[in-house]
Parts: structure tokens; C-alpha cells; sequence
């Protein structure tokens, strides 16, 4: 493949080519969304996003639900997660996303393995489905004595006006136990991260601060935005218990309802998946005065350079040491496995288009092995994912966002503890320091190279055709669709059945990953001999 | 313990499914729509529906899954989606040009009741839908009935909505294959075959999600029951339905509309049933059974009473589709094995009756759910054990925590290859899953065995 690559392709033409195929409006539509890095110069460049997907254009998007009960509170293993409607939404969700988890004994709390469904059917539909709701928790909680259960509420309940937190409210009385519901109908926003934003709202209302006990131990911070993916949050906490920092909460991956209650607590709040959690960040500053920094433990750059955030915001010199020699004893084999695998990656190109966080974290893992990236973009992301936090004044807030619901936070009454003065903050950020800083992807982008907001399966087709990619990365929809062309296909969304791929350690286990699915024999098989040699012939091979 | 707070105690619930043995009716008439030649399905509803769709068949099958939706907002679940259904037209044509769209409701679209009928009138009159382009379309309501459901809604919708009488017969039977794989859907066309009988067997996903690496995408692969086959089923000499959830409606609404006589039987997995169906084939296209065929019938008898020792007795627990539990059950019964319980999703009153009659050896000692779930499937295993579970992928937890043999037969298998490659029906595919479950059962015999009793030759 790599022989015929044609990335110095004119990303502009790119872009006519791929709006040639739709009719006018909708090209008109995607042209916001498709922004070519034509130059050096990529001040001012903007990319259309979090907007309505075109109806029948092959969208790779899920919906609001998805992104709820999917992803944020997924991962969370000691809750009964209850979807109220009908049955595909909680089947499809159930143990479907790789977020590990490992509770603490045998006999710990873990629904995760379970699927709890009202199953709706067409009399609930009619007749509504309150009661059938309220009877399938006290049935939960009669089996399993639970102590929190939370509802999530599919399209038909939505339209049929069953008031789920009405009845989580009644319940929760009645049990005495925690219990919430989610608004999360999967027709809410345009894409997952509506979802996210209504599971962060509730988790804040209803559990966070519940509980203040104060952990002992001396740094003490929350990650935000990790979903321990094939184990990505476990080699991210023990790299911070190596440093000497502890974890008090992780939202979510591998979490608790107890962590969340306490999170609250936590010193500071480092932030992995900007899109589906900074408001949380900024929420918990707001309440509490714990203040928030963007995180990346995607690459050992990335690594190396958050862990020396996390150890500056402490201002403590022995923290600051202990991470330094962590960061010497990790980088080692890091650069011996670079210096293994580079030579037989260089050179190569990739494409990636997921998330939220990772078609712009993933970058720095591939330019590690020499490799350049082509084209990229979210599947759910925001502007300011792409273009940076300071133009989220400048977002326009549509119909589809308006109906998300914005919490009004206040200091809270008795626990707003600014964790530093203002004098504090203000002498850090003088000297540099990045609080509440995002720049988005669009300063990782190479001249030359195409950033695609909501990639559709058209698009994605004219991308593979024109720049002839080494290796694409998206999700499980367009795996195979891509590995038919003789293209090596990683998902990073789900990790296919590898990780972790965060820290130091999973730097190592990703680029063995990406070395073994570039240099796959396989890939050279796709002919037969007498498709290479049509020709008929009659000679005997001893001749 | 992965599944640990599973109590042995059970409660009645009337109210909560807890892991449940079926899934929504979308994901099977999406699946039946691939199993059209130049066919997208189209989702009508959230994105969020289609998504998970996808991305459950792409698991499964490991191929491409391309499927449309009309993304509905919330502004669409008010005014209603015909605004949606039109753009994704114009959207699919222009775009993806398909010979074919098969579009399926949601509850979403559904609950506020989008006439997808008219809106399809409308969009064909205006010239949304291009001159020479099809469109069929069924309601799949996800709150009634289970994707077997689905599935057989969309292929009767095939059916009446596209089958034709020239009141000239094509000599062929139609055949509808049910809920099952790409490979059962060719083993049923090779059997036929032997047995010189022209069939058009439709869905028929044969080609398009069992498909070859070639080094080339093809949005619409070779592959699939064509437009022109699905008009001539009207034409046919006879329609022969497996499976009565997946397949009767379709087999049945060309009885009565175009008068093609009908038959339903059950899905041809294991011995009998596979009998029957190779005597339907016989009767309704008049031929007579190849040498070929009883000689593949005698191997499958062979194997079983060469294998008794291993078979006779066994206790196997069995959840799934009810046409396919039902055969599956029958088979087991067949071979000497006593299936002690037994369980599916999907809702239908004939599931108890027929389970009972297959398995009316051994009275009322069994247990038998429909619509059950796999919660309540455990349970009973945790009362009484079993020495194998089949069942689809997610009965792995419950295999794993209760360390009983397991074979995966099933919709979805998510963490195993071979399903759309080896077929299970028919005597060569009754023949594959007695290897799958005697590979099981003897493997946990040698991994149990003390020394002494660690045997060479089993």
C-alpha cells in the first residue's frame, strides 16, 4: 500500500471530491463541517461540529442514551443500572464497551455483568409505564438489596411522559436507598454527548458530596473523563501511586458510587476526555474550589508532561523529584521499544476518527514511531475540541443543545474551600502554569492534512481512496468495511481486544499493537497466483 | 464470580428482565435487509438504534454491516420524522445509489406514529425514491415481540411487497430460511441442489456477511436474494417456511395473497427435522432423494451411535431463538441427551407446547420458559446442574461461574469465529454441532479425569 501514498494530495481537492457525491444542501451542510489544514497558519480555522447529522448519510454516531448508560455510567460497577424501556437498548449496552473493572474481594458489589430491563411492551407504551417501573425496583431491590439504583430512560418514555424521577423520588423514599433517574431519551442532542452531559448533571446532583471523609494521604486528586478501556485507567493509577499520588475518585473507569460521593474531597481535578466531562471540572471548582487541569496519559510525552502538571500544581519538591525519577525509570523502555519498532513504522500514515479525546491524544503515539497522520476528527466532539476553549464564548447554543439542561452551581454553603488563593493561581499561571487550558486538536494538524467532523461511510470511502492511509483508526462500524480494502483497521474506541494503551506501559503495548498490524503478513495474500498471472500456460514445472 | 449476586433462591418478577435472551425487533429486519442483493436498510428513528445494530451484526459477523438512519432529533420526535425519512432518501439515492432501501420503525417512530406507508407514496410520487428504485418497509416496534420479530416482519414485507403473479410458474420453490446464519442459508440451497430442486431462498445473506478479503470495499457485495428473484416467489410452486417465529408470516401472506401454498416446519437442525424438511422439499417439488442425501443422513446417525457413551443422559441447559431452541432441543432429545432446562426471549404460547412434545420422554421434568430470561436460565441451573449449556455468547458468564461445558450456538457470538462459515443445519451441520458439543463435553472429560483414569483412546 504504502508505495502508491498520495498524501501530498491537496486537502481542498479532497474535500470537492467528497462533496461532489451529495446533494447541494447537504453538501452545503458538510462543508462547515470538513476543514482542510491547507498551511502552516491554522489560527482562525474553525470546524463545524456538535450540529444534526443528515439524515441517511451513514453517520457513525450513537445517541444520547448511548452515551449516558453506555459510557459514563458504564463503568460503574456497585449500581444497579436500570434501563426503563423496551429491550434492545439495555441488551445492546450490556458488557459491550471493554470498561474493566476490579472490585476489591469476591464478594464486593459488581452489576456490571448484568442487564436490568423493564421490557417494555406495547400495553406500557399505551397504558404508560410508571408502574411496571416502580415494580421492577422494588424487584431489584428485593433480589439484590442494592444500595443505589439509577433509571435510564429510552426514547418511548420520553414521548409517553412516564416522569422517571418522579418515581426514582417515591422509591427512593420507600427503600431507602439512592435512587435517580436520567432523561437520557435517545433522541435528546445530536449525538452521545448529550448523554454524557445528562449522566455528569445527575452524578453531581444526586451522589458527589455525599460523603466527607477525607482520604489520608497527602496529594490526592480526581481523574476525570478516563473509562478504563482495556485497562487504561488501572496502569494510569498505579503510575500515580508510584509518584505518590492517590486517586480519589475515577470518573468512571473502574469506579464507585462511594468514590463519587467523596470526590469532592480530591485537591485537584485532572481532566483525560475534555468532551465528556469538563463542565464536571468546572462544577466541582465552582461548589467545592478544587481547581482543574487537562490531562493526557495517551503517549509518554503526554505522560511525562502531565505527571509534571500534577507534581506542580503541588508545589512540593519531593513530589516533584519522586515524579522525575519515575518519569527516568518508565521512559527507558519506552525508548527502547520506540528504537525497536520505528524502523519498520517510519513513514507510514494513519487516520483516526473517534471520540470525545483520542483522534486528537492519539497522535503523539504514532509521531513517536515516525508516522504522520493524514486526516482526523470526532465522532461527538464540540468546537472547542477542535479549535480550544477560547472560543466557547463564540458557540452558538441551538435548539438541539438548549434542550441539554446547564446546572446552576453556587459555592457551596459550607465545603467551598478554594484549594488555592486567588494569589496562588494567579503566580502559577504567571509563571506558565495551564490551568483550565485546552487548545484542541487543531494545533497537532499537519499542513496538507484534512480534519473531518462526523465522518459518514461516503467520506471515509474518498479519504481511503485518495490518501491511500497505512493503518485507520475509527470504530467497530467501520472496522471491517475498512480492513476489506487490505487496510489495517484499530479501534479505539473499544481497543478491539488489546490494552491498556495509557501510561508508559501501554505507550509500549500500543506500539507493538500498531508494529504488528502494519507488518502483518497477511496483508500481502490477497491475490491468488493465477490472479497475478492470468494467462494460461502449459508448462510443467520442471521444465 | 462474575455473575456473583445471582441468588440460587428464585423469585417471581413481573416487572424486571434481568439478562435477557433476546433483543429488539430492528436488529433482525436490519438483518433481514441485508440479506437482499443492493440493499440498505434504513433505521427509522434515533441514530442511537442503528448504531447498535451495526455495530452487534459487525461483532457478530465480522464484516461490514452499512445501514442508514433518519438520525431523529428531538424536534422530529414532535412534529414527526417524515421530514427525516424524505432527507435520507434523497441522501441514500444520491450518495450510496442502493437498487434497494428496507426501511424499519422504532419505538421512537413508532410511539408517535410516522406513517412510513404514505410517506414512502409521497416520496415515490415526487421522485425522491428514483424511477427503477425499490423501497419496502415494515413496522418493528421494539416493545412488542423480539428481533425474531423484526426479522420476520421485514421478510413478509419482502414478500408482499414484492412478489408478483404472471399466473406462469417458474417450477421453483421458495424457500425462507429463518433466523439463521449465511452458512445454513447455503447448506439449505446445497441440499436442495442434491436434491434437483430450484429454489429462491430469501433473505439470504449468503455472499454478503460470510464474504471474502479481496482487497476491495464493495458497499453492495455479491451476494443476496435479487429484486427480480423476490418478484418471481409469487410465481413459485410452493413456499416452504422454517422456523414458524422467523418464517410463517412470509410463507403465509404469499399463500393467501398470490396463492402459493405454504408449509412451516421447524428449522432443519439435527436429525428429524432435517428429515422433514428434505420431505417437503421431495413432496412440493415432486422429485425423489439422491443417494447423496441418505448418505449423509446415514454419517450423522453414525456419529450418534458411535458416540452414545459420551451423549446418552447428559443434562443440557439451552436458551435462544425459539425456532431454533425448538429443533435444537428435539436433536438432543435424538441423540440420547436430556435438555433439563430451558428457556427463550421471545414471547409466542406455542414455544412451551412444542418444547413439551419434543421432549415428552421424560413428563413434566423439565423446565421450560418462553419468554424467559438468562437470569432465571442460571437460577435453574444453580438448583439443578447441568453438564452443558448452549446458548449465545453471554451464557460464557454464566458458564464460566457455574464451570459447566459450553457450546455457543446463537445470536449474537461475540468472541468466537465459524458460525457464518460451518453450518448448523441439515446432516452436515447437525454433524458440525455434535462435533462442537462432543469437543466440549470430552474436553472437560479429559481436563477432569484423574491420572489413571486419563485415557488415550475415548
Amino acid at each position: 500500500m504504502t508505495g502508491e501514498r498520495t498524501h501530498t494530495v491537496n486537502p481542498e481537492e479532497i474535500k470537492k471530491e467528497i462533496l461532489a457525491k451529495y446533494p447541494p444542501k447537504v453538501a452545503r451542510k458538510r462543508a462547515k463541517q470538513i476543514t482542510p489544514v491547507s498551511s502552516d497558519e491554522k489560527d482562525g480555522l474553525k470546524v463545524g461540529a456538535n450540529v444534526r447529522t443528515v439524515p441517511g448519510i451513514i453517520t457513525q454516531r450513537g445517541c444520547c442514551y448511548a452515551g449516558c448508560k453506555g459510557v459514563i455510567m458504564g463503568p460503574t460497577r456497585d449500581i444497579i443500572n436500570l434501563t426503563h424501556g423496551p429491550i434492545g437498548c439495555g441488551f445492546y449496552s450490556w458488557l459491550t464497551r471493554r470498561n474493566q473493572t476490579r472490585p476489591p474481594s469476591d464478594d464486593a458489589d459488581n452489576y456490571m455483568t448484568y442487564c436490568f430491563s423493564t421490557d417494555m411492551q406495547d400495553q406500557d407504551i399505551v397504558f404508560g409505564g410508571e408502574k411496571k417501573l416502580k415494580a421492577a425496583i422494588q424487584e431489584a431491590y428485593d433480589i439484590f438489596k442494592p444500595k443505589s439504583i439509577s433509571i435510564f430512560s429510552t426514547c418511548p418514555v420520553g414521548l409517553i411522559g412516564d416522569d422517571v424521577h418522579a418515581v426514582a423520588r417515591e422509591m427512593k423514599e420507600k427503600l431507602g436507598i439512592n435512587i435517580f433517574g436520567f432523561s437520557c431519551e435517545g433522541y435528546k442532542g445530536v449525538s452521545q454527548s448529550a448523554g454524557h452531559h445528562i449522566a455528569n448533571n445527575a452524578i453531581f446532583t444526586h451522589v458527589v458530596g455525599l460523603d466527607d471523609t477525607v482520604m489520608d494521604a497527602k496529594f490526592k486528586i480526581n481523574l476525570l473523563g478516563e473509562y478504563n478501556i482495556g485497562g487504561d485507567g488501572f496502569v494510569i493509577e498505579e503510575l500515580l501511586n508510584k509518584c505518590g499520588i492517590e486517586l480519589v475518585s475515577t470518573f468512571s473507569g473502574n469506579s464507585t458510587m462511594d468514590q463519587f460521593a467523596n470526590c469532592h474531597t480530591a485537591d485537584l481535578n485532572a481532566v483525560m476526555c475534555h468532551r465528556s466531562i469538563n463542565y464536571v471540572a468546572d462544577m466541582l471548582e465552582t461548589k467545592y474550589g478544587i481547581p482543574w487541569i487537562k490531562v493526557s496519559f495517551l503517549g509518554p510525552t503526554s505522560t511525562a508532561s502531565s505527571l509534571r502538571k500534577i507534581a506542580a500544581y503541588f508545589e512540593d519538591q519531593e513530589l516533584i523529584d519522586r515524579v522525575e525519577a519515575v518519569i527516568a525509570e518508565e521512559m527507558a523502555p519506552v525508548e527502547a521499544k520506540i528504537k525497536e519498532v520505528k524502523p519498520r513504522c517510519e513513514g507510514k500514515t494513519a487516520m483516526m476518527f473517534v471520540g470525545g479525546s483520542r483522534a486528537h491524544h492519539y497522535q503523539e503515539l504514532f509521531r513517536d514511531i515516525g508516522m504522520t497522520v493524514l486526516s482526523a476528527g470526532y465522532e461527538f466532539a464540540h468546537r472547542d475540541d477542535y479549535e480550544g476553549r477560547h472560543v466557547i464564548p463564540d458557540i452558538k447554543i441551538d435548539a438541539d443543545s438548549r434542550n441539554i439542561e446547564e446546572l446552576e452551581i453556587e459555592p457551596d454553603d459550607t465545603r467551598y474551600n478554594p484549594r488555592k488563593t486567588e494569589e496562588e493561581m494567579k503566580a502559577l499561571e504567571e509563571k506558565g502554569y495551564p490551568f483550565k487550558a485546552y487548545d484542541g486538536m487543531i494545533p497537532e494538524m499537519e499542513k496538507g492534512s484534512l480534519i473531518i467532523d462526523d465522518i459518514s461511510q461516503h467520506e471515509t470511502e474518498t479519504l481511503i481512496a485518495m490518501y491511500k492511509p497505512d493503518i485507520f483508526c475509527a470504530g467497530i462500524k467501520e472496522k471491517y468495511a475498512v480492513q476489506k480494502h487490505g487496510i489495517p483497521m484499530k479501534q479505539l474506541h473499544s481497543y478491539d481486544t488489546g490494552g491498556p494503551y495509557a501510561s508508559f506501559e501501554g505507550a509500549i503495548n500500543f506500539f507493538d499493537e500498531i508494529d504488528r498490524m502494519l507488518n502483518a503478513n497477511i496483508w500481502q495474500y490477497l491475490e491468488a497466483p493465477w490472479q497475478k498471472n492470468p494467462e494460461l500456460s502449459a508448462k510443467y514445472n520442471w521444465e | 464470580m462474575l455473575l456473583r449476586h445471582t441468588p440460587k433462591e428464585i423469585k417471581a418478577r413481573k416487572a424486571l428482565a434481568i439478562n435477557p435472551a433476546k433483543t429488539c425487533q430492528p436488529i433482525g429486519a436490519m438483518y433481514a435487509g441485508l440479506g437482499i442483493h443492493g440493499c440498505l436498510p434504513h433505521s427509522h428513528g434515533s441514530q442511537g438504534c442503528c448504531a447498535y445494530h451495526r455495530s452487534t451484526l459487525t461483532r457478530h459477523y465480522r464484516e461490514p454491516i452499512m445501514a442508514a438512519t433518519s438520525s431523529f432529533t428531538e424536534g422530529a420526535s414532535v412534529f414527526g420524522g417524515q421530514a427525516n425519512l424524505l432527507q435520507a432518501f434523497l441522501t441514500i439515492f444520491t450518495t450510496y445509489d442502493p437498487d434497494i432501501v428496507a426501511v424499519h420503525t422504532t419505538c421512537l417512530s413508532e410511539t408517535i406514529g410516522d406513517d412510513v406507508n404514505q410517506i414512502v407514496k409521497k416520496a415515490k410520487a415526487d421522485g425522491t425514491i428514483p424511477e427503477g428504485k425499490y423501497v419496502i418497509h415494515t413496522p418493528t416496534p421494539s416493545y412488542v415481540g423480539s428481533h425474531v420479530t423484526g426479522f420476520s416482519n421485514m421478510v413478509k414485507a419482502m414478500a408482499v411487497q414484492l412478489a408478483e403473479k404472471t399466473g406462469k410458474s417458474n417450477g421453483k420453490v421458495n424457500i425462507v430460511p429463518g433466523f439463521v446464519e449465511p452458512s445454513d442459508m447455503v447448506e439449505m440451497k446445497r441440499i436442495a441442489g442434491m436434491l434437483g430442486v430450484e429454489t429462491i431462498l430469501f433473505p439470504d445473506t449468503s455472499g454478503i456477511l460470510n464474504g471474502p478479503l479481496t482487497g476491495k470495499f464493495q458497499m453492495y457485495p455479491k451476494g443476496g436474494v435479487t429484486i427480480d428473484e423476490l418478484k418471481r416467489t409469487g410465481d413459485s410452486i410452493g413456499s416452504i417456511g422454517l422456523g414458524a417465529w422467523a418464517s410463517a408470516d412470509a410463507v403465509r401472506a404469499l399463500d393467501t395473497q398470490l396463492k402459493v401454498p405454504c408449509q412451516v416446519h421447524d428449522l432443519p437442525i439435527g436429525l428429524l427435522a432435517t428429515d422433514r424438511f428434505v420431505d417437503a422439499l421431495r413432496t412440493v417439488a415432486g422429485v425423489s432423494v439422491p443417494d447423496t442425501v441418505t448418505q449423509e443422513r446415514g454419517q450423522l446417525l453414525d456419529v450418534i451411535s458411535d458416540m452414545q457413551p459420551h451423549l446418552y443422559g447428559k443434562k443440557v441447559a439451552i436458551a435462544g431463538d425459539p425456532d431454533q431452541v425448538i429443533a435444537l432441543t428435539e436433536f438432543l432429545v435424538t441423540m440420547g441427551m436430556k435438555p433439563v432446562h430451558i428457556v427463550t426471549g421471545t414471547p409466542g404460547k406455542a414455544f412451551t407446547k412444542r418444547i413439551k412434545e419434543v421432549t415428552a420422554r421424560f413428563g413434566d421434568d423439565i423446565n421450560v420458559k418462553g419468554p424467559g430470561d438468562l437470569f432465571l436460565l442460571h437460577q435453574w441451573i444453580k438448583n439443578e446442574p447441568v453438564d452443558l449449556l448452549i446458548c449465545n455468547t453471554y451464557g460464557k458468564y454464566i458458564a464460566r461461574d457455574e464451570d459447566i461445558p459450553f457450546v455457543r450456538h446463537g445470536f449474537p457470538i461475540l468472541d468466537r469465529i465459524g458460525h457464518s462459515y460451518f453450518p448448523s443445519v441439515g446432516y452436515k451441520g447437525g454433524l458440525h454441532l455434535l462435533e462442537k458439543i462432543l469437543g466440549a463435553l470430552m474436553d472437560r472429560t479429559d481436563r477432569d479425569a484423574p491420572e489413571e483414569r486419563f485415557e488415550l483412546v475415548e
